[in-house]
């Protein structure tokens, strides 16, 4: 087993110019964001947001569908983007794998859907010819619990959203990939067929040893499954740690005003003033995004940015409660790593 | 106060009629948060139109009997579908899903209330009424600002709220919601649900929810429908379908549904829901309910009250198998 | 259904005729029609002379079918060039992007804005007359790739932002194999239509060379057959077998091309609404 760290993100910024060419603003949908999955044990890595936090952002960019604006993305040790050692797409296909949030979409209507996993198969390396593609993907369709009899030469709309999304993670495997990105996975799916593709998730982890990155808005299923939870806010990564410490005792106001907002089967809400959503432009502030927000806020988080700090084992926050609103200058700034 | 008994609505394909609607019995009360669940094409929406009146084609009342009491000044008239539609916004407003963009884009929002409330509103100028609904947009905490405003110009939670305030400012009698907090952020969604709740207690009139988000369900409502395949299956108070459901369906449903703090094992149902165009004999849920016997892929189980205020659609209760003997009895003779 | 049936029917059922008409009856033809003074001029139409004769000794239906012949191999020789060139060019030119797309799209800007009849009618002039079928031909496909190369590249651009173009990059398929299996079934049923009216384009195009003399005039095609028609005075003379059967030849074959092509493209339509 490879000693590289899965994957790694390190200032991570992306910006889109919005508006006219000259009247347009700048907007940062990923700030400066550092990101680590470790090498050995395979874990799950959620990474929640609302809209606009830039989760789907920094998904494009991990899978190389989009181009950073600045800092550097590792797969695997290897760079990604630049430089002389880069990785090439050839051997980046066999490492990263994606799952999109639309099944439909992820595959072409006029196509049968097996196209795409003899595709894999034979490109990927993972077959020689067509009569070991098929035994690859019946083991694929069988560790997703489908028959390759039930998917052959079937068409996408032949199929329910839970199926097709079953058939994108078995082509997934096909490569024997170290990392699978999902990005939203089971949002499209009905409640109760969820669990069924999360559980997925937690089996392939044991029996295939792959790393997954579950891009989600869902705490609830954040939570279910995964080793530790990234909180995104406006473009920053605001928290991160294991995931039954975050959701247990959080350390960014944030991460409490999601907890609180998400309406939980067992533990009704208390009418206590609920906090507006606010229309300003946070995107391009240079201090905390949050503070117009945060019932914690002081004036120095009107106006610098805030530290990243090591609140515990594994955990970092951005934030300045947990080191008394000193300023930036007096503490060192948390090494991002999980 | 308002009726739905046996009521039938399906869509005209051409494939055969879509059966969204299928044989609904279902009572709406007065001063009431009533949440209506369910999955993606169970026909929850369906129901939603036909509640609201908006019965067009290809939809079709086909059978059933919808009966409102509509109470004004003291005075109370009976209300079918199809004098619904005159009297919407008075009597029963409609907030549409916050994804579907129902403000006219070219219109700013303060004369989208004009447009709206001049067809009912007694008596009073424009500026009469401009002060009225300034008013009421400052008791809901929502900006003033807000009427100058073109829709583009707000946010989507900021337009949801305007819709509610919309749909509310005649004080209706049944305010129905249809997923109105589907397409928006957890954070603003409990701004929206908020604001809902308490529409509905200071004016005392009956709040609809529909969502396929059992959360919020748990939250906000006081009773639930629950609806499968067209039909209902449990209806009954929210607190108790949620810890002693009585129906497999609801049961699976939310023992299927993760909680923060709580790292048990969680499992999806099997299989997938029916198509309405051709939905299995007897139950729908038949073909999935690990309980399922004999008698439920023949007979359609009756919604029968199983313990006070609590109605399940289910053989294994007696209730159930005896009401439907009876029935068949009652055929035969 | 049946809506779509009749005109696509109808359509085909037009082009069905035209068809013998155009490239069955010329291999019957008893000897080459264009040669003048073979049969007795002007005579009306009889068993032995369908259509009668023109005033230069032909059997004007004969000729008609030659000349039709020509106009369709005019036709679909332009219509199958310009839309194989202008849809690759064009899903190259928007898949691929960058200078690739800048140059590609510079060239089909050139093409469009650039009136082509004037520079037909120069260039044919220039020729005076002695142009073969094929140069003609090779012209016009010139200026009639730039409109499907315009669409293909528009359909690309957007095909290229859908997501299963990156289920395929993730399925190890490079580039053209993308463009080729991924893209082009979204285009076929476009391009398939665009085609026909092509065809379209390409006859009205040589037809209205022809007419004012500039189109070859060795070879017959219906645009010429009407030119030595006008030449020979068989308006004023009321010969209105010669002159009359390339012109209504001509419309027959539009409308039953318009057809044909609206015919396909609702059924098409009709099929993807399901």
């Amino acid at each position: 087993m490879s000693s590289e760290k899965v994957m790694e993100l390190k200032g991570l910024t992306r910006a889109f110019r919005i508006g006219g060419l000259l009247t347009g603003s700048r907007l940062l949908a990923v700030d400066d964001v550092s990101l680590t999955l470790a090498a050995g044990e395979p874990a799950i890595l959620s990474i929640v947001g609302e809209s606009g936090s830039g989760k789907t952002t920094m998904a494009r960019i991990m899978l190389r569908l989009l181009e950073p604006s600045g800092g550097d993305v590792y797969i695997n040790g290897r760079h990604v983007f630049a430089g002389a050692n880069r990785m090439d797409s050839h051997e980046f296909r066999r490492f990263v794998q994606p799952i999109f949030q639309n099944p439909f979409e992820a595959f072409s209507s006029r196509k049968p859907v097996d196209s795409y996993l003899y595709e894999t198969a034979l490109n990927l390396g993972a077959a020689a010819n067509r009569k070991q593609a098929r035994e690859v993907i019946a083991d694929a369709l069988n560790s997703v619990g489908l028959d390759i009899g039930l998917v052959e030469g079937k068409y996408p709309n032949q199929f329910s959203g839970g199926e097709l999304q079953r058939i994108s993670i078995a082509r997934a495997l096909i490569p024997n990939p170290k990392l699978i990105v999902a990005d939203e996975p089971v949002s499209m799916i009905d409640a109760s067929l969820r669990m069924n593709i999360v559980n997925l998730f937690l089996q392939l982890k044991k029996e295939r040893q792959v790393s997954f990155i579950y891009i989600t808005h869902d705490l609830s299923t954040a939570y279910y499954v995964s080793d530790y939870i990234a909180i995104m806010y406006r473009g920053n990564l605001v928290e991160l740690g294991p995931s039954d410490a975050i959701l247990t005792d959080p350390q960014h106001p944030y991460t409490e005003l999601l907890m609180d907002s998400v309406p939980k089967i067992g533990e009704k809400w208390d009418d206590v003033a609920v906090l507006p959503d606010v229309e300003t432009k946070e995107y391009a502030v240079t201090h905390c995004k949050f503070a117009a927000r945060c019932p914690y806020v002081r004036d120095i988080c009107r106006q610098q940015r805030p530290p990243l700090v090591e609140v515990g084992p594994e955990r970092q926050a951005l934030c300045f409660r947990p080191v008394d609103y000193a300023p930036q200058s007096e503490h060192v700034v948390a090494a991002a790593g999980i | 106060m308002y009726t739905l008994s046996n009521v039938k609505a399906y869509y005209d394909s051409p494939r055969g009629p879509v059966k969204a609607v299928d044989d609904v019995t279902l009572e709406i009360l007065p001063n009431e948060i009533l949440g209506i669940a369910g999955e993606s094409g169970c026909g929850k929406s369906t129901l939603i139109k036909v509640i609201y009146g908006h019965i067009k084609p290809p939809l079709r009342l086909v059978s059933g009997e919808i009966r409102a009491e509509m109470k004004d000044n003291g005075q109370i008239t009976i209300l079918s579908a199809k004098d619904l539609p005159k009297v919407w916004w008075e009597f029963i407003s409609y907030v549409p899903q916050a994804s579907m963009s129902v403000l006219n884009p070219v219109m700013r929002i303060e004369n989208q209330f004009f447009d709206a409330v001049s067809r009912f509103h007694r008596a009073g100028s424009r500026e009469e009424i401009r002060q009225q609904v300034a008013d009421y947009l400052k008791e809901l905490d929502l900006p003033v600002e807000v009427l100058k405003a073109y829709p583009h110009q707000l946010s989507g939670g900021m337009r949801q709220r305007v819709l509610v305030a919309l749909a509310t400012f005649l004080h209706p009698q049944i305010i129905l919601a249809d997923e109105p907090t589907t397409a928006l952020d957890v954070v603003v969604q409990r701004g929206i649900l908020r604001m809902l709740t308490r529409v509905q207690q200071a004016m005392g009139n009956t709040l609809i929810i529909v969502s396929h988000d059992m959360g919020v369900h748990y939250q906000i409502t006081r009773r639930m429908a629950i609806m499968y395949a067209g039909q209902l299956v449990e209806v009954g108070p929210t607190e108790r379908i949620f810890s002693a459901p009585q129906h497999p369906y609801t049961e699976m449903l939310i023992k299927s549904l993760p909680r923060i703090g709580d790292h048990s094992a969680r499992e999806g149902i099997s299989g997938r829901p029916p198509s309405l165009l051709d939905p299995p004999p007897g139950c729908p849920f038949a073909p999935r309910c690990p309980a399922a016997m004999d008698i439920c892929t023949q007979v359609r189980p009756p919604l029968v009250q199983t313990e006070d205020d609590h109605l399940a659609a289910c053989f294994l209760h007696e209730e159930a198998l005896a009401a439907a003997h009876a029935q068949k009895e009652g055929a035969q003779s | 259904m049946s809506k779509t049936n009749t005109r696509l029917l109808l359509g085909a059922a037009i082009l069905a005729v035209i068809f013998v008409l155009g490239v069955v009856m010329p291999l019957f033809a008893p000897e080459d029609p264009r040669i003048w003074n073979t049969q007795p001029r002007n005579l009306k139409p009889s068993v032995d002379h369908l259509l009668g004769t023109t005033n230069l000794g032909q059997d004007t239906f004969w000729l008609l079918a030659w000349s039709t012949r020509n106009s369709l191999i005019i036709g679909f020789l332009v219509a199958i060039a310009a839309t194989v060139i202008g849809v690759l060019a064009g899903m190259t030119a928007g898949f691929v992007g960058g200078v690739v797309d800048r140059v590609l799209t510079l060239l089909m800007d050139v093409f469009i804005v650039v009136p082509s009849l004037p520079i037909l009618i120069l260039l044919a002039s220039m020729l005076q007359g002695k142009a073969s079928i094929y140069l003609i031909s090779g012209i016009l496909i010139i200026f009639n790739w730039p409109w499907p190369a315009r669409q293909s590249r528009s359909m690309a651009l957007s095909m290229r932002e859908r997501e299963f173009v990156n289920t395929a990059w993730f399925s190890g398929e490079q580039g053209w194999k993308i463009i080729t299996r991924e893209i082009f079934p979204f285009i076929t049923a476009w391009a398939f239509a665009n085609l026909i009216n092509t065809v379209l384009v390409a006859i009205g195009a040589e037809s209205s060379l022809a007419v004012i003399g500039l189109s070859s005039l060795q070879e017959s095609t219906l645009g010429t057959m009407i030119y030595w028609a006008l030449q020979h005075q068989a308006l004023l003379g009321r010969r209105w077998w010669w002159i009359g059967a390339p012109v209504v030849t001509i419309v027959v074959m539009f409308i039953g091309l318009f057809l044909f092509s609206t015919g396909l493209s609702e059924r098409s339509a009709e099929r993807r609404g399901r």
